[in-house]
């Protein structure tokens, strides 16, 4: 029953795929084709990344509010992003390939990202709303440590920091796109390999541990999956903070289920559906009146808003 | 206690404003003041005014920190976790689109309107929340300003008028000069005003049946508050911009110093409100000399980090 709907939903993402590639081309199709495709291949990407990354979160966090956008992560991304430049400088940055730019802000945010959240995690376990509150104050700190950084960095090596920290589903850089894919695919891979012991670990901690589960093992070994995935969506999108949120509970509405070997592919296809679609009819409908990075926060702001207030009405 | 608390405070201020007096990008020493006229004219057309624009700014939001915890009985509330700024920023957005030509005054009277019915509509929300979760009112003002910010970054986009609205939601003093700032004067005035009533607003801090049985008038109370707070927030927005966390902060760290009592503490508030943004408004000066650094930015960084603070450290219990 519940693979039905997964064939549905891998049917709707072949539809807007589709729409997206062929609705009002005109002229050389060779063109056409290569120039979407590169586009499609980074929105399928960022959507699959943010998918993965958030339900995986909500599971070793045991709730459906927290993301780790929400928990600051990827303004913790484009702090670093900041940082590398003002320590090395615009030309220095420049001078490294996209790779080892890519491989310094991942590695940092990995060390972060166990080191930071790893503890509160472990500290606030017990109480949700100051973890959700402590983490968008952690927000608001990298993001106004980010634009202070960016204040004190000259003006021309600013630019290079500066496309990356609006979110933007509109134009990728086809270099950076060469690394995200496989590392896009690597960490999904090893989602997919642990989604047994993901199923035991949303059992909550004690019942985990009580099965036999390498329990501490298994959530920095996540933590690690999350971080990657972080790092190649904010790299190749920028901060969007509520379309994990999204997309993680459109996937529990339709799937009704907690097996992650449903969950996972379900929340990438829906994440797939909304930007890809989205981007089709905003780029051909409303021709980029209504940027789509907007379009998401709102919905997905309205979404945060009501699962809070409906749980504590339970 | 309180009363080195205070005087020390008191000092600490009168230090930084003269201090402030004397950073900038032309270095000016105070026995030139003596000397030359263009050292006085400086004084009076821009350093004067900035710095009285930045203690007036402080000051009097975090007297709207302090009657916005009142109204929400929550500690950490304050008029960027309640909507007010973005609904502020929306009012005045809107004036810019549909009415170009009218005064200021107009505008910033229909920005405070939009910023009173959006705490209003923030207020009636946190009543059908359960007082037994208090953090989950800040979580749900910050996620209620986030949309209505979204709202007002999709209409700006959609009209161009982008620039304008990153300047409203973040606060910076360097476009102060005479003629530029004298506005703010009237949120001091409705600081006063809180001042004036500060033992009702204590009262109004009890809960509604508390103050009823007190003889207070409730509702009466309610939209003073309620005013006082959206004039303060909406001209801060309209002629600085917005300054995260100030009336979180500043207020929190007073009821720990001195307890929960307004007409002693809100002086105080004020002061101590005024002082750390002066010291975050002197940092930004000095950090990338002779470039600036908003104010916005540097407070947003240290405040953020006294939030973390307040969040995780143990409160202590004071007789």
């Amino acid at each position: 029953m519940a693979e039905r709907r997964l064939i549905w939903l891998a049917l709707g993402l072949i539809v807007a795929v589709l729409i997206f590639m062929t609705w009002g081309a005109r002229g050389n199709w060779g063109f056409v084709l290569a120039f979407r495709g590169t586009k499609l291949l980074a929105l399928l990407v960022v959507s699959a990344a943010i998918a993965v990354s958030t339900v995986l979160f909500q599971t070793i966090t045991a709730n459906r509010i927290l993301t780790p956008s929400i928990m600051g992560f990827d303004a913790l991304f484009l702090l670093f992003q900041a940082g590398l430049v003002f320590v090395l400088g615009g030309f220095g940055v420049t001078q490294l390939s996209s790779g080892l730019r890519f491989g310094m802000e991942f590695a940092l945010l990995m060390g972060a990202a166990l080191h930071l959240f790893g503890t509160l995690i472990g500290a606030a376990r017990h109480d949700i709303h100051r973890l959700v509150l402590t983490g968008i104050i952690f927000g608001v700190l990298f993001r106004s440590l980010t634009s202070f950084i960016e204040r004190l960095i000259d003006p021309n090596e600013f630019a290079v920091v500066q496309s990356s920290s609006f979110a933007s589903f509109n134009s990728f850089d086809a270099d950076l796109l060469r690394y995200c894919v496989p590392l896009c695919v690597l960490g999904i891979a090893a989602a997919w390999h642990y989604r047994r012991e993901l199923d035991v670990i949303a059992l909550g901690r004690d019942h985990a541990i009580n099965l036999g589960l390498n329990h501490k093992r298994i959530v920095l070994i996540i933590l690690t999956i999350i971080a990657l995935l972080v790092s190649v969506s904010t790299a190749l999108a920028g901060p969007v903070t509520f379309f994990g949120l999204l997309v993680a509970s459109l996937a529990h509405l339709v799937m009704r289920s907690h097996r992650h070997a449903l969950l996972l592919p379900a929340a990438s296809l829906c994440a797939g559906i909304v930007l890809v679609g989205g981007q089709a009819i905003t780029e051909r409908v409303l021709s980029l009146s209504v940027p789509l990075s907007v379009a998401v926060e709102f919905l997905g702001g309205l979404v945060f808003l009501t699962l809070i207030l409906r749980g504590t009405q339970r | 206690m309180s009363l080195p608390v205070r005087s020390a405070t008191l000092l600490a201020l009168l230090a930084l404003a003269a201090a402030s007096l004397f950073v900038g990008v032309i270095d000016m020493a105070p026995s030139q003041l003596l000397r030359g006229s263009e050292a006085l004219k400086l004084m009076a057309v821009s350093r004067l005014p900035r710095t009285l624009a930045v203690v007036l700014t402080g000051a009097t939001l975090a007297v709207a920190g302090v009657i916005m915890q009142m109204l929400a009985r929550n500690r950490f509330v304050e008029p960027t976790t309640a909507g007010t700024g973005q609904s502020a920023a929306l009012g005045i957005l809107l004036a810019t689109l549909y009415a170009p030509g009218a005064p200021l005054v107009v505008k910033m009277g229909f920005a405070s309107l939009t910023a009173l019915l959006g705490s209003g509509i923030f207020l009636l929300i946190v009543r059908r929340l359960p007082v037994t979760q208090p953090l989950l009112v800040p979580l749900v003002g910050l996620v209620y300003g986030a949309i209505i910010g979204a709202g007002v970054t999709f209409l700006a986009y959609r009209t161009d008028l982008l620039q304008y609205v990153s300047i409203w939601l973040n606060g910076e003093f360097s476009g102060v000069i005479a003629g530029r700032y004298e506005f703010l004067f009237v949120s001091g005035i409705a600081a006063v005003i809180a001042y004036l009533a500060a033992d009702r607003f204590s009262i109004l801090g009890l809960g509604r049946d508390a103050s009823i049985s007190l003889g207070l008038n409730y509702n009466q109370m309610l939209l003073l508050g309620l005013v006082v707070v959206s004039v303060i927030t909406a001209l801060t927005v309209v002629n600085i911009g917005m300054i995260p966390f100030v009336g979180l902060v500043v207020p929190n760290i007073a009821s720990r110093l001195l307890g929960d009592n307004l007409r002693s503490s809100l002086p105080f508030v004020a002061a101590s409100g005024a002082g750390l943004v002066l010291v975050c408004d002197i940092v930004g000066r000095i950090v990338r000399h002779p470039y600036e650094i908003p104010v916005g930015t540097v407070f947003g960084v240290v405040g953020a980090v006294i939030f973390l603070w307040l969040l995780y450290a143990k409160r202590p219990s004071h007789g």
